[in-house]
This record gives C-alpha cells, structure tokens and sequence, in this order.
C-alpha cells in the first residue's frame, strides 16, 4: 500500500512552503514557459548562463506542492552544472520515477537531495508535476521549444 | 449541523445498493465517491442492460431482416423513445444519438451554426461555460469571420441577466449557455435566457449535462431550440448522450457526417439524405450504449424526482453549511441557485495536494480547472477541488470529506 508520506516528505513541504529562488532574475540569458495542461500550472524558469554552465537559476509561478518543490530543489542542483550535467540529472530524476528497479537504483546517487522524490512513483498521475520544472528547464537550455508541456 | 431534514421520503440506502461500485473499498476504507459530475455511477440495471443487449440480442440496427437486427433495432428505438419522453419532446425523431454533449455542441456548431452565421454575425454564451460550450463555438466564428461574445457573471458565480441581455442584439445569431454550471454548480435561468432570445428570434442552445442528473427537464416547456445530454452523468453508459433538436430545424439542417445510415439513396452523382434523426447518425451506432442509457432513464423515471431533488438540495446545505465552517476554507460558487457542487479552495494547499490526500482517506474529488478554464481565470485560481453530490452521496460522505479536510491540515500543517 501507498504511504501518503512517502509521497509529502519533510522536504518537499519544506520547500512549498519557502520555495528557494524564487521570483524573476533579471537580465536572464534563457527563460522558458512550462505549463501542464492536466491541471493548468504554469511555471517559469530564467537561467543565467557563464558557457555552458548554469550561474544562475530562479523561477516563479503557480502549482501544487510536488511541482513548486520540485522546481525549488531543481534550481538548488543546477546551480554551478554544466548543461551537460543537468541532462544527465534530468533523465536519472525521470528513471526515478518512471523507470523500472534497476534503473531506478542507477540513478538514486546521482541525485542526491532529490532522490527524496522517489515516493512520486507511486502516485503516476503526479509524476508529470515533479517533472515539469525539469522539462521547463531544459526547453530553456535548449530552446527546443518556448513553451515546454507535460503532454 | 442544524438543517432541516428532507420533506419527502427518499430511501438513498436502497438506491445505495442498487450501485455496485460504491460498495468497495479504497486504500482499505470505505469509498466516497464525490465525483459525479465528471461522471456518474451506474447501477444494476444500467450494467445489465447493456450485458443483456450482448448476450441475447445484439445486431446491427435498422438494416437486418433477421430476427436478431429486429430486436436490437426495437431496443434501440425504445430507448431513443425513452429519452425523448424523459426531456418532455413531443417527437421521438427530435431525438439524435450522439457520443455526449460534445458532440451534440459540435454538431449543432458545425450544421445548423454554418447556416446561420455569418461574418459580421455573433455568437453569445456566458461566462461559466465547459469548454465543450466554448470551443466549438469558437471554431465556427473562425470559419465564419464571426465574433464570440461572452455574457458575464457577478462574484457568486450567478449570470448578470441584464448583461445577458444588452448582449442579445441583431447580431446575434445563436444563444449557447449551459442550465448548470458543472465548475460552480449554478442553476441558470434558463427559461427566462430563452424567452429573452426568443422574443428577439434567437435560437437556442442548451448545454444540459450536469442539468439532467438533477432536474426534471422539460424542452416544451422551457422552448429552448436544442438541448444536450450526456448519458454518462446520467447514471448510464460512457460514449452516448442525446442531442434534442426542433424537427424544423433538424428538417433544415444539413448532415453532420455522411456515411451509412444517413441516407435514402446513393449514387455516384448525387445522395439523398434520409429524414431525421437517421440523417445525424452517420455509421453504425453506439447500440448497446444507447440501450443502456434507456435504462439508465428508466432508472431516474422509477424514482421520485421531486423526493431526489429536496434530498439533494438538503445534502447541499449540509456540505456548504460545513465546508464553510472549516477555517481557510472558501467555496467557490455560492449563487443562490445551485445544484450538487461544492467546489473549494484550501488556504495555502494547491488543489491537487488536497485531492491526493482525499483519495488517500477513499474519498474521490476532482481536483483541476473542470474543463472550465475561463471560469478559474475569473476567480484568478488555477485549479479548486471539487466535490459533487448526486442522488447516491450521504451526509455520511460530508462527513467523512470533512475529516479527509482534516487529514489536509495534519499534512501541511
């Protein structure tokens, strides 16, 4: 049986309620809009880039407590990675949630602070809230796309 | 919680057994569904009505002349004559079969809007619209080179009736609103909305979806142009709905898809389209879902409609009596005559978190913007939760939402 606090750790309330870097960055040298249609949050990030690595992250915007935590811890664990580094990190944060064991176990180091987001798993309709933070991100890093979607 | 109790006698422990579904358990306690307006339950008769269409009798309509076509084509008859005397409709050919309300909105929008607006020409709807009563009005004013104008709505979640109708002006072609509010559960008032676009020779279309579960319809005397009804909030089948339409009109109207079934005659050079309803219901259709939903009308046709609705309307003073005294609590929607929806929002706790954390104690809300973007824009929200009340729900259920609010406050503290 799912354990709701396995899915509302102490960490992810800790940064809904005092979400870090959040607001505008002023003179941004990439912002994306991320929206997840499901339930019509909208985020966005602004990211300061020295190269290729991340100096600068803020974002701001409306959603429940899993996306705005996720979002807030996102912003701490780029901060200083290359964009290469935050690819790597998107992907083992998606394997997390939505891979199978062995994946899932591969990646839970490489995440540090924010393997606290394994209990999404067992919630598959939030997944897309944990992730949309991290798909807005990396539309703004690589201007794939001006507005980034769980869909 | 002091409020009077219902004045007819309505026996909900008896309509209770009669829906399997809610006899179940989730995350090992009882399950409260509160989530009837996105869908309905269905009881016995609905399930077994469509089982038995499968087992003992199941065809193709209105083409065999084998025994088994006759019988699934008398069925399927039955229940569009069900439905049609279930809406008060003088005449079963009014009757069209369609997936739901969308689709009886699309169809309207697409055959008798193409023939009657024009560029120039305006579409009025009103604030508290399903995107399903917004969307394809929109397309029609795109292809058209019409506008869509939009009739608004006062804090409560209540149209502004004069508003309403310094909107009705020469322009305007077609009058779309919905009778109850499926994010607000706003009754509008839609005789009065008719007969104010009547006066002035405006047709009328009603979104009826989250009305028929509720109230007694009655198109003759409300004598709005079109009605739509979707047979799953109905307690019947997904996937069929009814689209109520003048015969003058629908005599005038073009098809809306061509296919089998539709037609008289096909040739090469031309096809003659057959008389309605048939000429709207292209291809072979949902025929066990529309004998389902017959049931489904049999079903509400068996109860006490009007004991249904004072059980209804005390259960609805007793949730918003007690979601109002929760601390940090604000409903959203609070005209004065509404049905079945308590949509809300939690000081500090995103929509979402607290329908989790509901579905954790068995208790099924919708947490979202309700298809109904526009109205969560007027309130400058994102998303509410929002538990609807249909015939089945208890004030045990209210109960029970209370404590699951409850389990909100030890979460986020």
């Amino acid at each position: 049986m799912t354990v709701l606090t396995d899915l509302y750790q102490e960490v992810i309330l800790d940064h809904n309620r005092a979400p870090r870097n959040f607001g505008p960055l002023d003179h941004p040298d990439r912002t994306a809009n991320g929206h997840n249609p499901l339930c019509g949050d909208e985020l966005r990030v602004y990211v300061a880039l020295d190269g290729n690595t991340v100096t600068a992250i803020q974002f701001e915007g409306s959603g429940c407590a899993i996306s705005k935590a996720s979002a807030s811890l996102m912003t701490e664990a780029v901060k200083g990675k290359s964009t290469a580094e935050v690819d790597t990190m998107f992907r083992a944060f998606h394997d997390l949630m939505t891979g199978d064991p062995s994946v899932r176990e591969a990646a839970g180091p490489q995440l540090g602070k924010l393997a606290v987001f394994e209990g999404v798993r067992e919630f598959p309709i939030r997944v897309k809230c944990a992730t949309l933070a991290w798909h807005t991100l990396e539309a703004a890093l690589h201007e794939d796309a001006k507005v980034a979607s769980t869909e | 919680m002091a409020t009077a109790e219902p004045k007819a006698v309505f026996d909900v422990e008896s309509v209770r057994r009669q829906f399997p579904a809610l006899a179940q358990e989730v995350y090992g306690k009882p399950f409260v569904y509160l989530d009837s307006a996105a869908s309905a339950q269905k009881p016995n008769a609905v399930i077994e009505a469509e089982m038995q269409c499968y087992r003992e009798y199941y065809s193709n309509v209105h083409r065999g002349v084998h025994y088994m076509s006759q019988k699934a084509t008398e069925a399927y008859e039955e229940a569009r004559d069900k439905v049609s005397s279930f809406i008060g409709s003088g005449c079963k050919r009014e009757v069209i079969f369609v997936r739901g309300t969308t689709e009886g909105i699309n169809l309207i929008a697409s055959t008798f809007g193409r023939q009657r607006v024009g560029a120039g020409d305006e579409v009025l709807i009103t604030a508290m619209e399903h995107h399903s009563n917004i969307v394809p009005w929109q397309m029609l004013c795109e292809q058209q080179g019409a506008k869509l104008v939009v009739a608004p709505m006062n804090q409560r979640g209540e149209l502004i009736f004069e508003e309403y109708e310094r909107r009705l002006t020469e322009r305007t072609k077609i009058v779309a609103f919905v009778h109850v509010s499926n994010a607000l559960g706003t009754i509008n008032p839609a005789a009065e909305m008719i007969a104010a676009a009547q006066e002035r020779g405006i047709p009328t279309v009603v979104d009826g979806a989250q009305a028929a579960p509720h109230l007694g319809i009655d198109v003759a005397a409300l004598g709005c142009d079109f009605y739509t009804l979707s047979g799953h909030k109905m307690f019947g089948p997904t996937g069929i709905g009814a689209l109520y339409g003048k015969l003058e009109h629908l005599i005038a109207m073009p098809p809306y898809q061509g296919g089998g079934e539709m037609i008289l005659t096909v040739s090469f050079d031309k096809t003659e389209y057959a008389e309605p309803p048939a000429k709207f219901e292209a291809g072979t259709p949902n025929i066990a879902g529309a004998i389902g939903f017959g049931a489904a009308v049999d079903f509400l046709r068996g109860l006490d409609l009007e004991a249904v609705a004072a059980y209804e309307a005390d259960l609805l003073a007793y949730g918003t009596a007690a979601l109002q005294a929760v601390p940090g609590l604000e409903l959203i929607g609070t005209a004065q005559h509404k049905a079945a929806v308590l949509s809300f929002l939690i000081d500090g706790v995103h929509a979402h978190d607290v329908g989790t954390i509901l579905d954790h104690e068995g208790i099924a809300v919708r947490a979202g913007h309700h298809c109904a973007q526009p109205v969560m824009d007027f309130y400058g929200v994102a998303a509410t939760a929002r538990a609807s009340l249909a015939l089945y729900n208890t004030r045990q259920d209210i109960d029970r939402l209370i404590a699951g609010i409850g389990q909100i406050r030890e979460v986020f503290g």
